[in-house]
């Protein structure tokens, strides 16, 4: 089976511009509403920025908090919301560590990340202008910051 | 209409009336948005003769038509009424959120007559506004009143347009601060805000923003933002403006002690290069901004350590060297003053450059200063002076309140060197060694201002001879104050100026938007009609040509230093290039729109001649 990628996100590197909650709305609802992103923005003053979307957990809290078993896994790893099913009652955000789902405004009904397709992965990490958004594997993030963390201490000893 | 809700709001804060009025896409087209429609309201709304603290001024904020959309920095947002610091048009422009808030909340833009009888802030959030109570906010600064804010509606999506402490004491430099480090700066919008007893603009919209081709504006977009990680805007996003310092220093245009000199002996210490390396934790952006410019300083140690402010060239230069400072951590320590209790940094700077002049030169005494040693160089000296000018406190804090050319007013001398134009302090850039800026930054409705049409850009690059001024510079100016006025009406950032390949592609993207079909004559077109807009609510207010001077220094005083050593402006080459200005614009000589004009451009021959 294929290693599963996320969409993760370079703290350093973000700027909290948020062009990527512009974009996945325009994708995904054909209309510029950010409230309706399914990527979200993150700041903590004054110098703190990410932007976080759904991490494909192994056992997904949001599903197991939904009362009306309206959050089922899909074969990529992500998480689907059968909008029938679900009444917008919120448990699976209060549950999601990560504040990865969102109610919508006028559907009523939470939605997530579905990771789209775009060019280098899903439209945010496309369109991401400081490269701070990486479609990967959690195997790649764990040696990248393995190389990161060597190459400091080269740099510490020379 | 696309682009545009085609609402704003009216907010009488006697009365507490809040309705919802109508844009017509008429006036959207001929005035586009953002400055221009600031200055369609206020010349059409303010009276004649209404003084600018009173109930009577006119405060709006308005968007423009690209706001919210996903065009590069394109979330801003403008404030206008009478500025109580000119006594003529008085506007800022600022990026961040409540920009596009407001619009996703179903408004354009917000016209505040009136005046609470006790500290109120508006609330907007989806179709419905309401004043609330902010008595419990008097005194904060504009960093607490926004976190208050959220706070009490439990909601940290809140955008928050608010007034420090120096907008709730009446101060002329008074801004407004959102999103903690942009600001609605110059021309005292923050005074006008605390004379309504408005202490903020709180804003949460989660509506959609209707675009009419929105797969092509993408399309066109995804091009822009690439371009704005390109060369055109290296300059921003690696040093940030405070790339100027070196630059400028180099030119001999760096304003040290008070416009004196040209160069600063100590510019590498307070270099954009050194900012880089010692002050900058992080480089942040506006909502949608594909570049991001705002270099975040936290100071580690030292006597200012702690203080964490965005430090940008203009704030930069005024209170370092233009007040002979060079201490990073001083100048983080100042601006993060201005920002939370509410002034703008370029009159704070220019005023406390003033007064270390008016003090070695004898006319301020340290009993004036309240025993403040204020000198040019004293780092300690110039934070202090910015803290009590804020709160008005004490000799020192009263004098110099309301700025430099009032300060001079009060002390009855030292109004020679007070920088200033239409009574507003001086942009960081030099007098004598920088000319056609001076004629554009003199000729500006704000007020001493380097942002109406980058008059200054000749200059830096050597297109013409900038220790002289002849009869073209107007053309130059014209130009320039066309283009902007296009620019600051729609409202993009004037730092993507140079992602676009010409004016048509500033048509694409209105075009795109609001689905019209305007070519780029009528863009130009348009932005002299709002230009003239802008001038007609001047001449209204009292303008004429001797408004239109740069401070005597720069006729006066040769200058000294190693660079531009001996430079002076001619008074009869600046009076030439003023009559070119003024002939280019088809004004008369006196600077009066004349009525052929108006009526070309669709605008109130009234006040024409």
């Amino acid at each position: 089976m294929e290693a599963k990628k996320i969409i993760v996100c370079d703290t350093d590197k973000c700027s909290g511009c948020e062009l990527c909650e512009y974009v996945c709305s325009i994708f995904h609802e054909k209309t510029v509403n950010w409230s309706k992103s399914r990527i979200r923005h993150v700041r903590i003053e004054p110098t703190f920025d990410i932007a976080i979307a759904c991490r494909k957990c192994e056992e997904p809290l949001c599903i197991k908090a939904c009362p009306r078993d309206a959050i089922i896994m899909v074969e990529d790893g992500s998480v689907q919301v059968e909008k029938d099913k679900c009444n917008g009652c919120g448990w699976c955000i209060e549950a999601c560590n990560f504040g990865a789902l969102k109610l919508d405004w006028d559907k009523k009904v939470v939605f997530a990340c579905d990771f789209c397709e775009g060019e280098s992965g899903p439209k945010c990490v496309e369109f991401c202008p400081y490269d701070a958004l990486e479609f990967t594997t959690l195997d790649q993030v764990g040696r990248e910051a393995g190389v990161k963390a060597f190459k400091r201490i080269i740099e510490e000893l020379e | 209409m696309k682009g545009y809700t085609g609402k704003f709001l009216r907010v009488d804060m006697t009365t507490g009336e809040i309705r919802t009025d109508t844009l017509s896409e008429e006036t959207a087209r001929k005035f586009l948005g953002g400055y221009g429609f600031v200055a369609h309201t206020l010349y059409n709304e303010v009276p004649e003769g209404a003084d600018p603290l009173s109930p009577e001024n006119v405060l709006c904020f308005w968007t423009g038509p690209v706001a919210g959309t996903p065009v590069p920095v394109s979330s801003k947002y403008i404030m206008g009424a009478r500025s109580p610091a000119t006594g003529f048009i008085g506007f800022g422009i600022a990026s961040g959120g409540p920009a596009s808030e407001l619009k996703a909340a179903g408004w354009d833009g917000i016209v505040i007559k009136g005046k609470a009888d006790s500290l109120k802030y508006l609330y907007v959030q989806n179709g419905h506004a309401e004043l609330r109570d902010a008595e419990y906010l008097k005194g904060k600064t504009t960093w607490d009143t926004e976190e208050m804010i959220r706070e009490e509606l439990s909601d940290e999506e809140i955008r928050v347009s608010s007034i420090g402490p120096a907008g709730e004491l009446l101060s002329c430099l008074a801004n407004v601060t959102n999103d903690r480090n942009r600001q609605v700066g110059r021309s005292g919008m923050g005074c006008v805000m605390g004379s309504k007893n408005l202490k903020a603009i709180a804003i949460r919209g989660t509506g959609s923003i209707e675009v009419a081709h929105l797969d092509e504006l993408l399309g066109l977009c995804k091009d822009l933002y690439q371009r704005c990680r390109g060369p055109a805007t290296e300059k921003y996003r690696v040093l940030g403006t405070p790339a100027n310092v070196l630059v400028h220093n180099r030119l001999g245009c760096l304003p040290t002690n008070n416009f004196q000199k040209g160069t600063f002996d100590r510019a590498e210490e307070c270099s954009g290069e050194r900012m880089l390396e010692t002050m900058v934790k992080k480089v942040m952006a506006c909502p949608s901004c594909p570049i991001a410019c705002d270099h975040i300083n936290v100071v580690k140690e030292g006597p200012w350590a702690g203080a964490v402010s965005s430090v940008d060239y203009e704030s930069l230069e005024l209170l370092g060297p233009n007040c002979g400072v060079s201490d990073l951590g001083a100048i983080t320590k100042a601006v993060q003053l201005c920002d939370t209790l509410g002034i703008d940094t370029i009159s704070a700077g220019v005023t406390v450059s003033w007064a270390m002049e008016a003090y070695e030169k004898g006319l301020l005494t340290r009993e004036d200063t309240d025993g403040l040693d204020l000198r040019f160089g004293n780092d300690a000296a110039m934070v202090e002076a910015v803290r009590v000018m804020c709160l008005r406190e004490g000799k020192l804090g009263a004098l110099l309140a309301d700025g430099s050319a009032r300060a001079a007013e009060r002390l009855g001398k030292g109004s020679e060197f007070a920088m200033v134009n239409k009574k507003l302090e001086w942009g960081a850039y030099s007098l004598r060694s920088l000319q056609t800026a001076t004629l554009g930054f003199a000729t500006s409705v704000r007020g001493a201002c380097y942002l109406r049409s980058g008059s200054y850009q000749p200059d830096v690059k050597g297109l013409v001879d900038r220790y002289a001024l002849d009869r073209s510079r107007g053309k130059v100016v014209f130009d320039g104050e066309n283009l902007y006025a296009v620019i600051d009406s729609m409202i993009i950032c004037k730092f993507t100026r140079g992602i676009y390949k010409d004016n048509d592609e500033f048509c694409r993207v209105i075009n795109l938007v609001t689905g019209w079909d305007v070519t780029s004559d009528e863009l130009i077109k348009t932005g002299e009609r709002i230009h003239n807009m802008a001038k007609l609510f001047n001449v209204k207010f009292g303008a004429h040509r001797t408004d239109d001077y740069p401070p005597p220094r720069a006729f006066d005083e040769k200058m000294y230093d190693d660079v531009s050593d001996g430079a002076i402006i001619l008074r009869e080459q600046y009076d030439e290039a003023l009559s070119g200005y003024y002939e280019e614009r088809r004004w008369t000589e006196d600077g009066i729109p004349t009525k052929a004009l108006l009526e070309e451009l669709g605008l109130d021959v009234s006040l024409g001649v």
